[in-house]
C-alpha cells in the first residue's frame, strides 16, 4: 500500500519551520494534495515529519559482517525513524572501487528496509596517496566522497582529489582534524583527562583541520561537507568560510550534542567516540550554533563495534557508539530542554542533509515521496541496550532516561516499522 | 562506605587515608622489631599480576604480603597470556576460578585496574595504571612526610619533574591536597598536563623559584623513553635545569626532605651527592614505609571483605 493518508497529526514542516495539526496524504508513494478518499488511519495528535537523512552510518559490509549488516542497519534504522541511510566507506576493505560499491548498492537493495545511498572513499584504501575513480564510482551511484576518519595528510593528494571532484559536481566529505595533534588521542585535553590520565588531544586540532579544509576548497572550489564539528574553538572559521560564499557545510555527531567529556566517567568505554567528547562549553556552543544555523546537519555516526572492541582498557578500546536508534530520542533532549524547536531539529536531521545530498525527500512538500516517521516525543522510557535491532549495543545511552518513541515509519508510503 | 578495593587516592575519604597510615605506622614500628610476622591474612591468597615490569613495587607487595601470613604468588603477565591474545576481561573470568582473595595489579594502560575490579569478585589493589594513579606509592609518601615532618597537613610541598607522565605525581597530588597541603608543581611546560592549573596547585618553570622555602621536595623519574617523544631537549639541558643540586635545593627551606620514588636516574633528575644526604634524603626510608603502607592497605581490604561476607550470611 503506498497510497495512505494520516490524519490528526502535528506536521512538523522544516521548509516553513511549523508545526499544524493537520492532515497528510501519500499517493503512489508520494506526498500529494489532501485526498479524503484514501485510506486513512488516525494519528491521534502525534508528530508526523519528515524521516531522517542519516549522513555518514556505517553499515560493516563488506568486512565485518557480525558487527552490522544491511539488513540489520535497515530494521535499525527504520526503528529509529532513518528512512535514508547514507552509509561510510570506512569498511575493511574500504568502499573504493565501483566493485565494492556495487556490491554494497546490491546488499543494501537486497535487503535494507530503508533507502540506502553509499558514499565511497576519496582515496584508495583510504591511504591518502590516490585519488579512487571518483568518475566511475559517482556513475555506479556513489553521493559523496569521504575518507571517514583518514584524514588525507598530503594536501597535494587532496588538492587534486578536491579539483577533480569539483569537475564532476561531487561533494567531499572531510574530517577535520589536525592528525599530528591528535595522535593516540583518546579524549579532550583538560581538567578530566588529565585527572583520568588518558591520552588527550586539544581542540585546536579541530580548528587546524577545518582551517586547512577551508583553505583547500577556497583553493579548489570544491563541494566540501564537514562530517563533525565538535568545539566551538572550530565556530569562527566556518562561519568566515560561509560569508565567503564558499560551497560548504558542516555537521555534528547527535552523541557531541548531548553527552560531554565527564560522561567517560570511569572509563566507560562506550563513551569513546572520534573525535573525543568534548566539554559541557564546547556542546553548549554547538547547540546554539545548531539552532543558529551555521551548524547544518546532525547525523547519528553509527558506528557498530563488538563486545571485544570495547571490554579494553579504555586506550585501547575501539572508537565509535550505535545511534540509528537513539537518534532521535537524544535530540529530542535538546527539544525537551527547550534549546531547539521541533522544525529546528528535523531541518538539520531530515532537510538539510538530503538538500546537500541533491535528494528530494527530508520535507513534507508536495512530490516530495513519501518518507514519514510518526512519533510521540514525550514517551519516557528507560534504554536496554539488547533492545536495539542493531546487530552490536554499543551505545552510551545504555540504562539512560529518553524520550521519544516512534510509531511507525514510512519509505515511499510503504510502513516499514510499526511499534 | 567501606573500601573494597584500593584502586586510587581519588575516592578516598580524608579519613580512610588518615586510617591507613595510623595502621603503616604501627606495622612500619612491627618491621623494624624481631617479631614482625603478623596472622592477618593468614589463608588469604594474594596474587600479584604485573603487566608492567616491576622489580621494587612487585618485591614490596611480595613482602608485605608474606609479613601478614598470606600466600603470595606472583603472575608475570607480561610473559603470558595476554601475548597469546588472551583480553583482560578473559584474564579476570580465569583468575575468579581460582578465587583469589586479594589481586594487585599494574597495568600500562590509565583506567585498566578499575576494568579489571569491576570483573573480578575480590579486593583489587593498584600497583600503578598508566599514567593514573599509583596509591601505594602517595600513601607510603605520606607516611614518610608525616613521620619526618610530625605532620601532613599545611606543608609546603613541591613535585619536580615530568608531571604528565607520572602517576606518582597524579595520586601525590591529590593525596596531599586532600590532606590540606601547599602543593607546587615544578617541570617544563612540555611536561605539564593540560588543566593542570585547575587542581589547586601552583605551576613553576623556574626550580629556584618554586623550591623557595619549601618544606617537602619530590623528585619524579624522568622516563628515557620520553627523549623520544621530544619533550625536552637533552638530558644534560634537562639536569642543568630541572635536576636537583645543593644550589638548587639551598633554596628551599634549611631542614627541606628530599624524597624520590625510584628508580633514579643520577646526573638526570637527582644529583648523587644528594640522594645519598642522609641528612636530607630519605629515600630510604620511602622504600621501608612502602612495606609497611601496603600491609596496612592489605590488611584494611581483607578486613573489610570479611566484615561484608559476614553482612551479606547476615
Amino acid at each position: 500500500m503506498t497510497s495512505l493518508r494520516i490524519t490528526n497529526v502535528h506536521l512538523i514542516d522544516p521548509e516553513r519551520q511549523t508545526v499544524e495539526l493537520g492532515n497528510l496524504s501519500i499517493k503512489n508513494g508520494r506526498i500529494a494534495a489532501d485526498d479524503p478518499t484514501l485510506p486513512s488511519r488516525d494519528g491521534q495528535g502525534k508528530y508526523l515529519a519528515p524521516g531522517i537523512v542519516d549522513i555518514g552510518a556505517k553499515v560493516c559490509e563488506p568486512g565485518e559482517r557480525h558487527k552490522e549488516s544491511f539488513r540489520s542497519a535497515g530494521l535499525s534504522a527504520a526503528a529509529g525513524g532513518v528512512t535514508t541511510l547514507i552509509t561510510r566507506p570506512d569498511t575493511e576493505p574500504a568502499i573504493d572501487s565501483p566493485e565494492t560499491l556495487e556490491f554494497a548498492n546490491r546488499r543494501a537493495q537486497a535487503t535494507c528496509a530503508v533507502r540506502s545511498y553509499q558514499m565511497a572513499a576519496l582515496t584508495k584504501g583510504r591511504l591518502g596517496k590516490e585519488m579512487t575513480e571518483i568518475g566511475f564510482l559517482q556513475d555506479a551511484g556513489a553521493i559523496a566522497f569521504s575518507d571517514c576518519d583518514a584524514v588525507v595528510t598530503n594536501t597535494k593528494v587532496l588538492s587534486r582529489a578536491l579539483t577533480y571532484a569539483r569537475q564532476l559536481g561531487a561533494l567531499v566529505i572531510g574530517h577535520p582534524q589536525d592528525p599530528g595533534l591528535s595522535q593516540e588521542a583518546a579524549a579532550t585535553s583538560g581538567k578530566f583527562a588529565t585527572l583520568r590520565a588518558i591520552p588527550a588531544v586539544s581542540p585546536m586540532a579541530e580548528r587546524l583541520g577545518l582551517e586547512r579544509d577551508l583553505a583547500m576548497v577556497e583553493m579548489t572550489g570544491a563541494k566540501y561537507h564537514a562530517d563533525q564539528l565538535s568545539t566551538a574553538l572550530a565556530l569562527p572559521a566556518l562561519e568566515r568560510a560561509k560569508q565567503q560564499g564558499l560551497d560548504v557545510t558542516a555537521g555534528i555527531s547527535i552523541h557531541h550534542l548531548t553527552l560531554n567529556e565527564l560522561d567517560v566517567a570511569d572509563y566507560r568505554s562506550f563513551f569513546k567516540v572520534k573525535p573525543p567528547l568534548r566539554s559541557e562549553e564546547d556542546r553548549l556552543a554547538m547547540v546554539s550554533a545548531l539552532a543558529s544555523g551555521l551548524i547544518d546537519i546532525i547525523s547519528s555516526m553509527h558506528t557498530p563495534q563488538d563486545e571485544e572492541s570495547k571490554r579494553l582498557p579504555y586506550e585501547q578500546a575501539a572508537s565509535g557508539a550505535v545511534a540509528l536508534e537513539t537518534v532521535l530520542p537524544a535530540a529530542l533532549r535538546l527539544y525537551h530542554a527547550e534549546q531547539l524547536s521541533l522544525p529546528q531539529l528535523f531541518r538539520a536531521l531530515s532537510l538539510n542533509p538530503s538538500r546537500r545530498l541533491g535528494l528530494d525527500s527530508g520535507r513534507l512538500s508536495l512530490g516530495a515521496p513519501g518518507d514519514l516517521i510518526l512519533f510521540d516525543p514525550d514517551v519516557p522510557f528507560v534504554l536496554d541496550r539488547f533492545s536495539l535491532w542493531s546487530k552490536s549495543k554499543n551505545t552510551p545511552f545504555d540504562g539512560q532516561r529518553l524520550q521519544g518513541h516512534i510509531l511507525a515509519t514510512f519509505v515511499g508510503g510503504r510502513e516499514v516499522y510499526a511499534r | 562506605m567501606q573500601l573494597q578495593h584500593l584502586l586510587g587516592i581519588e575516592p578516598l575519604h580524608p579519613q580512610s587515608i588518615t586510617e591507613i597510615l595510623d595502621l603503616a605506622d604501627h606495622y612500619a614500628d612491627q618491621n623494624r622489631s624481631r617479631a614482625r610476622d603478623s596472622k592477618a591474612l593468614a589463608g588469604c591468597t594474594q596474587i600479584n599480576m604485573f603487566f608492567e615490569n616491576s622489580t621494587r613495587t612487585q618485591a614490596s607487595f611480595e613482602i608485605a604480603g608474606k609479613r601478614l601470613g598470606a600466600d603470595v604468588m606472583n603472575m608475570a603477565m607480561q610473559a603470558s597470556s595476554i601475548k597469546k591474545g588472551e583480553t583482560l576481561i578473559d584474564t579476570a573470568l580465569t583468575l575468579n576460578a581460582m578465587h583469589p582473595d586479594l589481586l594487585v595489579v599494574r597495568h600500562p594502560h590509565s583506567g585498566a585496574v578499575d576494568l579489571l575490579a569491576q570483573k573480578v569478585n575480590c579486593a583489587v589493589l593498584n600497583a600503578g595504571d598508566g599514567r593514573h594513579e599509583h596509591p601505594t606509592q602517595a600513601l607510603l609518601d605520606a607516611l614518610t612526610i608525616r613521620r619526618s615532618k610530625g605532620r601532613l597537613h599545611r606543608l609546603n610541598i613541591a613535585i619536580c619533574g615530568d608531571i604528565d607522565h607520572s602517576r606518582v605525581a597524579r595520586s601525590n597530588l591529590i593525596l596531599l591536597g586532600k590532606m590540606e597541603n601547599r602543593i607546587r608543581l615544578i617541570g617544563p611546560a612540555t611536561l605539564m598536563p593540560a588543566g593542570i592549573g585547575e587542581f589547586g596547585a601552583e605551576v613553576f618553570h623556574d626550580m629556584e623559584e618554586g623550591l623557595k622555602d619549601v618544606d617537602v621536595v619530590m623528585m619524579l623519574r624522568l622516563q628515557r623513553e620520553r627523549m623520544d617523544g621530544g619533550f625536552i631537549p637533552s638530558e644534560r639541558e634537562y639536569y642543568h635545569r630541572y635536576g636537583l643540586n645543593a644550589e638548587k635545593l639551598s633554596h628551599a627551606k634549611p631542614d627541606a626532605i628530599v624524597m624520590h620514588p625510584g628508580p633514579m636516574n643520577r646526573g638526570v633528575e637527582i644529583d648523587g651527592e644528594i640522594a645519598d644526604d642522609l641528612n636530607r634524603s630519605v629515600i630510604q626510608e620511602q622504600v621501608e614505609m612502602g612495606v609497611a603502607v601496603r600491609m596496612a592497605a592489605m590488611d584494611i581490604l581483607m578486613r573489610n571483605r570479611c566484615q561484608a561476607a559476614k553482612e551479606a550470611q547476615a
